[in-house]
């Protein structure tokens, strides 16, 4: 049976649709559930094998994105997620989603005294921005990324930039192989270079705005927790799933899929086996 | 216990919010470098403890990564000890009753702590660094805050408490009118801020000196609002003799006559095809889509309060045309937005401006904010727009919002039935905006912020979110029988409109509002934001309740169309209101109008002749009409809902000028929507008619450019103009409208929506005690909606290789009037461009034949700055340079020139790019339309034009893009 995928709706919510339809494409079976179900039943998660935070403006983002959903998890859904990701399920957070992932310590585990590890901060230009970025894939500990070794992209955020607490933090995450999607260099007519970068140590150059669009430290775009089950990135893989969302397809530069739908599918395949 | 938060950027973060400070400071001449250090503030009263004041600042308040916190009682002193060099204090509040959204987060989300607090305000901080006072206080006033919706504070808070509203008590207020003379009756229209006619309120004088009584003030009130021009269109839609150069013409109603007219008439002709659905009549124009789907369009002006307050006045604008969405049929869910703003130039020197007014960069700063806040939040993609700049818009800066929606065929129609019950859904009533619906009819002045600042709004998306999401899910359960929008006139204009025909009893007591105090009648006509109003049968009322309560947005029984024709409003025990139905929607008195025109005389365009051009290209690339408005489109999300054909921008680069937008709204169809939209303020100097006519042309090209069927396109009209009073201001107008009429009918497009603002005039006393009124220049968008078979045929504007043919289609005309070459040579005078509407249908038929069937690589309408502009952004778009030559351009001139050809603004052009193999195709497709094969494209950088055996224009790409993209890149 192809998973069940649990799309969780909040209020200020917005992709929750085409998140939908890039799983059903992919061949899962996404069903739409509002947070106050589960918040009423935490349990009702455990019915699925896949849970999506789409993008959005949660509670709009109000005092800081994702914050307010991501502390309605921590103080009445921990249990439940703590539990769905035990059972070897798969988390994916798209923008948003990533905050709230980030925002709710689901992703990356606090530390008692010195707090939450990372945080999604305002983007170094000050301001939301919808642009193409051009992604490569830097380890291979994501589910989400298997054979996936760049993917060209839109984001669509203000509060983006990958900001951890100590350089030890971020040095050890890198060495687990956690910052799993980084933003890649265009070259000089905003085209973006096909070659992927594949190691950590060669993504280390910083890479200049618009190509990295938030100034992300080490460039990163997407984060996986320890397990690479839990998967959040910046960029919106639902909005490249047909060919003619690709900005440049009337120019014969998209293929016959769009890059983010191997994605959803390396998410519903994960269940096949 | 009153506490407060204070969060600043931690050390080694940056402080955005200062360096943007610090930057305006600079632009305005204030301060060459202000040292500034700011916070965000969240001020939290209630039963806490200061350990539970900390636990809320470090971990729903503060982000600890990134930010530290300073936790205070107010009054203490830390919290007005500077943290750095910078020593003086200034902190920015929210008025009282000034929609707060981040407050009512944090309400709701302490709440989820288990701590229950009484309230929760925000406010920002700022520390700064010498500042002399004068300079301190224009920078409050131009910079930190805005005094329509905002408090400043120099120095520490002193502050006891939040809350505010004290109880109110029933008092019914009646308001004598029946023995006041005309001098009198318009003292009371002014005073009581009704806005009405002399001819008006002796009308409602002489009824309710027929019914022997006086009039309450909710009474009155309710009949300004219905009377108003925001809602009735009494002008337009009045009695109007217009007289111009062939005549004199009478009108009834002067839009049903000529843009409805023409409508009605394309629908007859088309019989069986006819795709129109619903026009002039709901919320929106409703057009088929699919099998299953109908598509909505609507486009509103929200100008007044943008002047005063651009970032709540733009945030509300966007807010309330969702709802005409949401409002239209049974309710259709929206799927992109578009938003055409007018300003003045944004680099007017600040003592150029009229007392009372926002510097121009400032209006669109906000403007673009507001915009961008409320539809990023809705999760609506903002698809397409324009922005045009005239100094007349100096006072008057105007922002149209558009809304497109999908619904299916079954929920297109709505109809109330007798003893349904009126329930409101979604925000609270409060304060807000009481007075929008009469304020948008008055002409502004530079006391304006201080009269009428109530009738200023932020908004609230995230509550309009929520309210689509049930609204939605109850119109497929078929939970209510009607829906409207509360929009200006709030309860008083959604309840009188639905139950028109019914009669309605409303029990105001019941409103859910958001603070103690307000009035029956403050309750009747606020404009708060983010409520809808739906009819519901008695036993569908329990469904629907549960379904809203289980997505927490609030729904509440407030009255009952009654089937007695009148309208009666009760607080309690106490009938406040009863007034008939019949007078309130058909007693307003005629208005009976003037108009003429008269054309102004021709006055010649004389600009030397030169052999080289590309200087006169690089300026017209960089006015600021024609300049890249990428700063703009980048900060909208115009690709969520996942439908993105054709973006905004596009290209090599992707950022070049699109044509229109595509989307497909439906993500399993192939099938599409094209929106473009069309003005030319600039040739309304000339003669509106014209004007009127290359505003449509200029839509449909658009439209058509992308791959949009002719034949499957419908527009729509919005007129802001000045003050229809004047004979000539309206004549000018209803010449437009006869424009509007005649070209639709020869295109067959029809016009299925509209709206009007009249008034856009602001007067001021200028320095010598003389009083100057500004008018804006007619500004007549149209907006084009059209649908595409197949998203996989459309088309793009950018060059796509080297070694294509590029052809010209259409004629070129000496209409160098109102172009953006005259502009730039500083030169007045000449003819404005004319559409030739007969021509225009064949030529737009024939293109989109080419395009359906696969001749076009690239095609790109010429609009602002003529071929010139049209081909280097073409080139430039592509990363493909190209070598025309313009001895062979299709044209009707006695004598043709180098600049006319480069630059004239004649309607119904394109510029096509078709490669080789399918030249002599396209050439055949285009055999009844004037064209010509003028160049191809080259694998060198450059753009070439030669003229008469020499080289007219020679430019590098990057050097004409720079020009192109410069200007606006803030």
């Amino acid at each position: 049976m192809p998973p069940r995928v649990l799309i969780l709706r909040a209020p200020g919510t917005n992709c929750d649709r085409e998140s939908a339809y890039a799983f059903e494409v992919a061949g899962g079976r996404p069903e739409s559930v509002h947070v106050n179900r589960l918040l009423e039943s935490p349990r009702l998660a455990d019915e699925f094998q896949i849970l999506c935070l789409p993008g959005g403006f949660s509670y709009g983002d109000d005092i800081a994105a994702g914050r307010i959903l991501g502390n309605q998890i921590r103080h009445h859904l921990a249990d439940a997620m703590h539990a769905f990701k035990a059972a070897g399920k798969l988390i994916l957070g798209i923008c948003n989603g990533f905050q709230i992932l980030i925002k709710s310590g689901l992703l990356l585990e606090d530390d008692g005294v010195r707090g939450p590890a990372a945080t999604l901060a305002w983007n170094a230009s000050g301001k939301f921005e919808d642009r193409w970025v051009r992604l490569v894939t830097a380890s291979t500990k994501s589910v989400f990324l298997a054979g996936i070794d760049a993917m060209y992209l839109p984001v669509a955020h203000a509060e983006g930039k990958f900001v951890v607490r100590d350089e030890p933090t971020l040095a050890a995450l890198d060495a687990g192989g956690q910052l799993a999607l980084r933003y890649a260099p265009l070259d000089g007519a905003g085209v973006a270079l096909a070659s992927p970068v594949h190691s950590p140590s060669t993504a280390g150059d910083q890479v200049p705005y618009p190509a990295n669009p938030n100034g992300s430290p080490r460039n990163v775009a997407g984060v996986c927790d320890s397990t690479g089950r839990v998967f959040g990135l910046m960029p919106h893989p639902e909005r490249h799933i047909d060919r003619t969302q690709h900005p440049r397809w009337t120019r014969g530069e998209a293929g016959e899929i769009g890059d983010g739908l191997r994605l959803f599918q390396n998410a519903v395949n994960y269940f096949a086996a | 216990m009153l506490w407060e938060v204070d969060i600043y950027a931690a050390e080694g973060q940056p402080d955005l919010a200062a360096a943007r400070i610090r930057s305006d400071a600079a632009d305005l001449g204030l301060a060459a470098n202000l040292a500034v250090r700011s916070a965000n503030g969240f001020l939290v009263e209630g039963p806490l403890d200061a350990a539970a004041a900390v636990r809320i600042a470090n971990e729903l308040l503060a982000d600890r990564v990134v930010e530290r916190t300073v936790v205070a009682q107010v009054g203490d002193e830390r919290l007005s000890t500077p943290p750095g060099a910078e020593k003086r204090l200034v902190q920015v509040l929210m008025k009282p009753g000034v929609m707060d959204p981040v407050a009512q987060s944090a309400l709701g989300a302490i709440a989820d702590f288990g701590m229950r607090p009484d309230a929760v305000r925000t406010l920002r901080k700022y520390w700064l660094g010498d500042l002399a006072d004068d300079k301190l206080r224009l920078l409050c006033q131009k910079v930190l805050a805005n005094d329509a919706i905002e408090q400043v504070v120099v120095g520490p808070l002193r502050l006891e408490r939040l809350e505010f509203g004290s109880p109110y008590k029933f008092a019914l207020v009646t308001t004598p009118i029946r023995e006041l003379d005309d001098d009198g009756l318009m003292r009371l229209s002014r005073q009581g801020q009704l806005y009405l006619k002399i001819a008006e309120m002796r009308t409602i004088q002489v009824h309710f000196r027929e019914l022997g009584r006086e009039p309450t003030d909710v009474e009155l009130e309710t009949i300004a609002q219905t009377w108003s021009e925001h809602c009735s269109h009494k002008t337009l839609a009045g009695r109007i003799a217009y007289r111009d150069e062939r005549g004199e013409r009478r009108y009834g109603n002067m839009l049903k006559e000529t843009i409805f007219a023409a409508t009605q008439e394309i629908r007859r002709r088309l019989g069986e095809a006819d795709w129109c659905v619903s026009v002039f009549k709901d919320n929106a124009g409703v057009l088929r889509f699919d099998e299953r789907h109908n598509v909505t369009f609507k486009v509103e002006t929200h100008n007044h309060p943008s002047a005063i307050e651009p970032y709540g006045g733009a945030n509300t604008g966007v807010g309330g045309v969702i709802r005409d969405t949401l409002g239209t049929g049974l309710g259709a869910k929206p799927i992109c937005n578009t938003d055409v703003f007018c300003f003045a130039p944004p680099d007017m020197p600040g003592d150029a401006l009229p007392p009372g007014t926002l510097h121009p960069r400032r209006v669109m700063k906000g403007v673009v904010a507001g915009v961008r806040d409320y539809g990023n939040r809705m999760g609506i993609p903002t698809v397409n727009g324009a922005i045009y700049f005239d100094p007349r818009y100096v006072g008057n800066p105007l922002v149209y919002c558009g809304s497109v929606g999908l619904i299916p065929h079954d929920k297109s129609f709505k109809k109330t039935n007798p003893n349904d019950l009126i329930v409101a859904i979604g925000g609270r009533t409060g304060r807000d905006g009481i007075h929008g619906a009469t304020f948008s009819s008055a002409e502004l002045t530079s006391e304006s912020e201080t009269v009428s600042g109530g009738a200023v709004q932020i908004g609230n998306a995230i509550t309009e979110k929520m309210v689509l999401d049930v609204l939605l899910a109850a119109r497929d359960r078929g939970l209510f029988t009607a829906v409207t929008d509360c929009g200006a006139g709030g309860f008083s204009s959604a309840v009188g409109e639905m139950g028109a025909e019914i009669g309605a009893e409303v029990w105001l007591d019941r409103a859910p509002v958001k603070y103690a105090g307000l009035s029956y009648t403050e309750i009747w006509i606020s404009e708060a934001q983010e409520r809808m109003v739906v009819s519901v049968a008695e036993e569908k009322w329990p469904q629907l309740d549960a379904l809203c309560k289980s997505e927490g947005v609030e729904a509440t029984v407030i009255g009952r169309f009654v089937p007695t024709g009148r309208l009666v409003l009760k607080y309690g025990e106490h009938r406040v209101a009863d007034l008939s139905m019949d007078f309130l929607h058909d007693g307003r008195p005629p208005v009976v109008r003037e108009a003429v025109y008269v054309p102004p005389p021709v006055v010649p365009l004389s600009i030397a002749p030169r052999t080289d051009y590309t200087d006169a290209l690089l300026k017209v690339l960089g006015s600021l009409n024609v300049a890249s408005k990428e700063w703009v489109i980048r900060q909208y999300d115009h690709e969520v809902q996942g439908g993105s054909v054709v973006k905004p921008l596009v290209g090599l680069a992707n950022d070049g000028p699109s044509d229109a937008a595509v989307l497909r709204p439906v993500l399993s169809s192939r099938r599409g929507v094209a929106v473009s939209c069309g003005m030319n303020p600039r040739f309304g100097d000339f003669d509106t008619y014209p004007m009127a006519a290359s505003a449509i042309d200029e839509a449909v090209r658009n439209c058509v450019a992308v791959g949009a069927d002719p034949a499957r396109i419908a527009i729509l009209d919005n007129f802001c103009w000045g003050d229809c009073d004047r004979p000539e201001t309206l004549g000018s107008l209803v010449r437009a409208a006869i424009a509007c009429q005649d070209v639709a009918l020869a295109l067959g497009t029809p016009f299925i929506s509209g709206k009007d603002s009249l008034n856009n005039e602001f007067s001021y006393v200028d320095a010598r005690g003389v009083k100057q009124t500004i008018a804006i220049p007619p500004s007549l968008l149209i907006s084009a909606i059209g649908l595409v078979d197949d998203v996989e045929r459309c088309t793009t504007m950018d060059f796509k290789r080297p070694g294509s043919a590029v052809y010209l289609v259409g004629l070129t005309r000496d209409e160098l009037g109102g172009s953006h070459f005259a502009l730039v040579e500083g030169a007045r005078g000449g003819v404005g461009p004319t559409v030739d509407a007969r021509q225009a249908k064949a030529t737009f038929t024939a293109m989109h034949e080419a395009i359906r069937a696969g001749l076009v690589l690239a095609c790109h309408d010429l609009s602002e700055g003529g071929l010139a502009a049209a081909l280097a952004e073409m080139a430039f778009a592509g990363g493909v340079g190209a070598a025309i030559e313009l001895d062979a351009v299709p044209h009707d001139a006695e004598t043709r020139s180098a600049a006319m050809l480069l630059f004239s603004e004649s309607n119904t052009r394109f510029a096509v790019e078709v490669s080789e193999e399918n030249a002599a195709a396209f050439e055949a497709a285009l055999k009844d339309t004037p064209h010509a094969r003028i160049g191809r494209t080259t694998s060198d950088a450059r753009l070439t034009i030669d003229y008469a055996g020499g080289t007219v224009v020679d430019g590098n790409l990057k050097q004409l893009k720079e020009a192109w993209q410069s200007p606006l890149r803030w």
